[in-house]
């Protein structure tokens, strides 16, 4: 490559480059292939540096370098490569990273999923700029989540406790009702005994603007919106600004919880639209695929993002996490949930047998799970009976299951008469355990008493997962209790 | 500090990949420091001057003509004491001091040494001057905590005569011994010593393993036992346990010092070990558990190329302790995250990929690291000998045990433990499948275990393990037919099967007592459940009702017998006697009635 150091006029070529105030701008781009651009001849490149693309139109856009190779820049164009030409389109390099401005006034704003203004409002005076990448928590300065969140939906609750600090993710399918689950937690969850409500930082990665609406008019009814960030990518906005999307989602979170000290509940939705995004990059890039054409490093790349909630020593705050995934397909093995599931910390996951059950929220108890919930529950913290509770209500439900689908294949005649008091409890569980109204906010014991009037319909010698003071205590009380109810009844 | 002609020129930045030119004086694997931040990288591939590097940190604001300074060492660990109770990232940063250096989050460029310099350490010499040593020899010891008497060995490759030795508080740098060596050249020894991670270090033989390790959890010890310089693997889908398990055996193995390395994996579960271990009483001793404990902690947010360095670092720490003659067991969650970040370097690289774009040398790297593991005769005059027991976690995409890795794995671990789905969604844990897993080691241990629990032990797990297998047969049949076209005696071989996997293979390791189980009371569950078995089989012969053997109440108390304390499980016996006696009744209730 010929050096073109020195800014001058002579040949076309030499003139591509012209010096403004110091910063350089290249008109070398050789190549155009996708959302990347191959800009030759650069000087003074770094790994990872925003880039400014200014195109004849005058329109500018942004772009990050994905490779350096001597003088070469492999750049990615967050707004994509439409009518970007060789020869007239002018690179800057910015001499930094992605960074977005930080300070309390981002609460009840909303932006890009660039982080740019997107309500019409003036851009923010930010107390700093921050790095969208973000630096990796140590593990030795964390802090184990173990604060229970009531979020008033018995099947979360109950037995996929969430607590503070958690990611719990919701496994969907296109046409579930995740988001009306969502905006239920968004509106119960609380910490019992705190007042303190959480802050939100919403994410929306590739949603329609129906389903981005949804959220923005629930929050505002309730008044979650006054403590609100919004980053909205949408359906027409350009794909691969969503790779950037949930990093700036995070610098913002990180700031309110860690720097501000505010209790963070993050939304991010659609994850799948996002690595499909990532997947559109690999491809152009000619990458060996992983999976369904992912690439390899979707692992890393996805943990990088989700790992950036939790609990830190010594700080007040927490990020609490949220991501929503539609599974392609309905299946669980698909790349996105599946890299996902082995990140987070548990899922709950939407079926859509139950949707056309009519169980509401169509959650499927048995694979979901909360990987947390050990240490946020019991004495103290929910109720001295729950872990025993949550063992036997999930054993029991599976076997209910089981009986359930050999009594479609035999009958249920076939059935043993203790394989039908299960099968019984399954649907009675379904019914008024995980269905429940969206508006409906059940505390914790309200949770925990369903339970056992559940349990009760089966043997008390079958409460194998449950300890004796618990079975005296909550078992023994509820059968008493019901067996009065029927008296009543009787007479 | 480096000469300006070995300082090299980087060319290209491809995430954790830096290709640099002029680096003709480093060799392959030698530790550089890449640019003005010096981050940490380790040399993979050199082609004339051309060196491709992996950084172990973040590249990003890094590009080319930057430069890139030799070291001209190995990636190596540090080993002496200091390294129990601590927690070190991928290449041995101590975690606790980056935190109290650069706060709650990693920058980059920080230098720390692993082993702490200004800590002080009380040496007790163990030979005399004029004595000649040998490579392996021990010195002398320093008590680094109650549960770990750290023995201070002659370093590989050297031998000759003490001139010196000394007593009393020391810190690592500090030299403790003089030995004159074959040349007659002194050689000033301190209590630390270097090792390349990516060298096995050495020993004088291996043997076969033949000693039980025992975990505390039923469903491993009584049917698929770990040996004492063993290596067992862990496959399962996400959220089916294996990190559980894995935290399990860090805590309740029967080794004397534990490695636990968390490869790629959640920063929580790293917090967890640390804010448990503390608090937990290791079983023999009553002591904390962390004082065997030795954590290694590259989470999947800390950069990928640490990852890979992460098993090493692991491993070599293991082989140390093992080189003292402990007994020594690392746990690496997951290796499936190392195997991936094979694969994203080897990408980078443009190397041939073999399957699923794993590297071609993927299925040796994971035979070396197994290979490490074993019963050996250490170095050293005495005949002490050292265990390193390893045990793998893998992640398969999907669960799909025909991925690489796990079929790598699976051809160099004598034991699988089969995660399963299904029984985790049914909160059957430990979910590993009682028909799918194996050990290889069931015959070695078999003389040990009679020795200590006696033959009943050996005949009662077999024929548990046989009624679970008839179980699986006769369930077919019932998907098929229902029911009803079981026999009194094959329901009751059901029901005998449905009491094993209930009472005694689930375990439930939260809570406080079910969590561990010790051999002895394994061994009494076991029989418990066994004994209603066979005497409500007897009685059934007699012209029971079989619905009424189902129903006795005192199979509650078969039930129960997992919460009952360790120091009361003589208790379970009188159970079992309870159990003869209400089986007995019924029979005379019925000749009555009949
Ligand atoms: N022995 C056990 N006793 C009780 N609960 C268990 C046991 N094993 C696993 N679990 C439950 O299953 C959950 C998932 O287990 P774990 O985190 O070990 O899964 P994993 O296989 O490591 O998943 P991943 O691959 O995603 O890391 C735990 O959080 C716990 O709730
Ligand atoms: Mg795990």
């Amino acid at each position: 490559m010929t050096s073109q150091k020195t800014p001058s006029t002579k040949t076309e070529k030499t003139a591509s480059k012209q010096k403004l105030r110091g910063i350089i701008d290249y008109q070398t781009i050789t190549s155009v292939s996708g959302p990347l651009l191959l800009v030759e001849g650069v000087e003074g490149v770094k790994y990872e540096e925003l880039v400014e693309i200014f195109l004849p139109s005058g329109e500018r856009r942004r772009g990050r370098v994905l490779e350096v190779n001597q003088d070469k820049a492999l750049i990615q164009v967050f707004e994509g490569s439409a009518g970007i030409g060789i020869g007239q389109t002018r690179v800057r390099f910015l001499g930094k990273g992605i960074t977005l401005g930080v300070s309390e006034e981002l609460l009840g704003r909303v932006f890009d999923g660039l982080g740019r203004p997107r309500d019409g409002s003036p851009p923010l005076i930010p107390e700093e700029f921050r790095d969208i990448n973000g630096l990796p928590i140590n593990p030795y300065a964390r802090s184990y989540p173990n604060e229970f969140i009531q979020t008033g939906i018995s099947c979360i609750d109950g037995l996929n406790t969430l607590v503070r600090g958690q990611k719990l993710p919701l496994f969907s399918g296109s046409g579930l009702p995740h988001n009306r689950m969502a905006a239920q937690i968004v509106r119960q969850a609380r910490i019992l005994g705190a007042e303190e409500e959480f802050a939100v930082v919403f994410g929306a990665m590739g949603i329609t603007f129906e389903e981005a609406q949804f959220f923005i008019d629930d929050f505002r009814r309730t008044g979650a919106l006054e403590r609100a960030v919004l980053f909205l990518n949408l359906a027409d906005d350009p794909a691969i600004e969503r790779i950037a999307t949930p990093r700036v989602v995070f610098t913002a979170a990180e700031y309110l919880a860690f720097t501000k000290d505010y209790h963070v509940l993050v939304i991010l939705t659609d994850i799948t639209n996002y690595c499909e995004a990532l997947r559109e990059i690999s491809a152009a890039r000619k990458e060996i695929p992983g999976r369904r054409g992912y690439p390899g490093y979707l692992y890393t790349d996805l943990a990088t993002i989700y790992e950036r909630s939790g609990r830190i020593k010594g700080s007040e705050g927490s990020i609490t996490l949220i991501p929503i995934l539609t599974m392609p397909e309905d299946d669980k093995t698909h790349p996105i949930p599946d890299l996902t599931g082995y990140i987070t910390e548990g899922q709950i996951i939407l079926s859509r047998t139950l949707h056309h059950k009519n169980v509401s929220p169509p959650v499927d108890v048995l694979p979901s799970l909360s990987r947390l919930k050990d240490k946020g529950i019991g004495a103290g913290k929910t109720r001295e009976d729950h872990a025993d509770l949550f063992n036997q209500l999930y054993a029991a439900y599976a076997r209910g299951k089981e009986a359930a689908e050999l009594a479609v294949i035999l009958g249920e005649a076939a059935l043993t008469d203790i394989d039908k008091q299960f099968m019984g409890f399954a649907e009675s569980f379904e019914r008024r355990y995980v269905s429940q109204d969206e508006y409906e906010d059940r505390t914790i014991s309200e949770t925990l008493d369903l339970g056992w009037e559940l349990l009760i319909m089966l043997p008390r010698a079958e409460m194998k997962r449950v300890r004796d003071e618990n079975l005296v205590k909550y078992y023994d009380k509820a059968a008493a209790k019901f067996k009065k109810s029927e008296e009543k009844h009787a007479s | 500090m480096n000469r300006a002609e070995d300082v090299g020129r980087i060319l290209k930045v491809s995430g954790p990949l830096v290709v640099a030119e002029g680096m003709g004086t480093s060799r392959m694997y030698d530790v550089v420091k890449v640019s003005e931040k010096r981050l940490i990288g380790e040399i993979i591939g050199l082609e004339g001057k051309r060196a491709s590097i992996q950084v172990y940190e973040d590249t990003g604001g890094i590009g080319p003509g930057e430069p890139v300074y030799p070291t001209h060492d190995p990636l190596s660990v540090e080993l002496g004491p200091g390294l129990v109770a601590a927690i070190y990232d991928g290449i041995q940063r101590p975690l606790s001091d980056i935190a109290a250096r650069t706060g709650s989050f990693i920058s980059r460029g920080v230098e720390i040494p692993a082993l702490p310099r200004e800590r002080r350490w009380n040496f007790v010499p163990q030979v005399k001057k004029g004595q000649k040593v040998t490579v392996g020899d021990i010195l002398g010891t320093v008590s680094e905590t109650v549960l770990i008497e750290h023995r201070i060995m002659v370093p590989p490759d050297l031998s000759g005569e003490i001139v010196e030795i000394k007593k009393g508080m020391f810190t690592v740098e500090d030299t403790v011994a003089v030995i004159k060596d074959k040349d007659g050249k002194k050689v000033n020894l301190t209590m630390m010593q270097r090792w390349p991670v990516r060298r096995p270090r050495p020993y004088k033989r291996k043997h076969a393993p033949y000693e039980i390790l025992s975990t505390g959890q039923r469903v491993i010890d009584t049917f698929y036992p770990l040996c004492k310089g063993g290596t067992a693997c862990v496959p399962g889908p996400f959220g089916s346990g294996k990190t559980v398990i894995q935290h399990q055996l860090a805590k309740w193995a029967d080794a004397e010092v534990i490695i636990y390395v968390g490869c790629g994996e959640r920063g929580n579960e790293m917090t967890d070990v640390l804010i448990e271990f503390p608090e937990l009483a290791d079983p023999k001793s009553g002591e904390p558990l962390m004082k065997r404990t030795v954590l290694i902690a590259n989470t999947s947010n800390m950069p990928v190329a640490a990852r890979e360095a992460s098993v090493y670092t692991g491993i070599t720490i293991a082989e140390y302790f093992r080189d003292m003659g402990y007994s020594v067991a690392l746990m690496a969650d997951s290796t499936s995250r190392w195997a991936e970040a094979m694969r994203e370097i080897s990408g980078r690289l443009e190397e041939m990929p073999g399957e699923e774009g794993y590297p071609a040398y993927l299925s040796a790297r994971i035979a070396e690291f197994y290979e490490r593991a074993g019963l050996v005769e250490c170095l050293g005059s005495d005949d002490r000998r050292g265990a390193l027991s390893v045990i793998g976690a893998v992640s398969p995409p999907g669960g799909d045990l025909s991925d690489p890795v796990v079929q790598a794995t699976l051809r160099v671990v004598k034991v699988f433990w089969s995660l399963e789905a299904n029984l985790a969604y049914a909160r059957h844990f430990p979910a590993i499948s009682w028909l799918r897993s194996y050990s290889l080691y069931t015959p070695s241990v078999a003389e040990s275990v009679r020795e200590t629990l006696g033959a009943k032990f050996l005949e009662d797990s077999k024929e548990a393990m046989r009624l679970l297998q008839e179980e699986d047969e006769l369930a077919e049949i019932v998907r098929l037919i229902g029911i009803d076209a079981l026999s009194p005696k094959e329901r009751l071989i059901m029901e005998a099967a449905r009491s094993i996997r209930e009472d005694f293979l689930h375990q439930n390791a939260f809570h406080e007592i079910d969590t561990y189980a010790s051999l002895d009371k394994q061994a009494k569950m076991l029989s418990a459940v066994l004994r209603y078995y066979r005497e409500a089989r007897k009685a059934l012969d007699a012209g029971a009702d079989l619905d009424d053997l189902i129903e006795l109440p005192v199979r509650e108390k078969i039930a129960r017998t997992r919460y009952i304390p360790e120091g009361d499980r003589e208790r379970i016996p009188k159970i079992e006697e309870e159990v003869v006696e209400a089986i007995s009744s019924l029979k005379r209730k019925e000749e009555v009635t009949s």
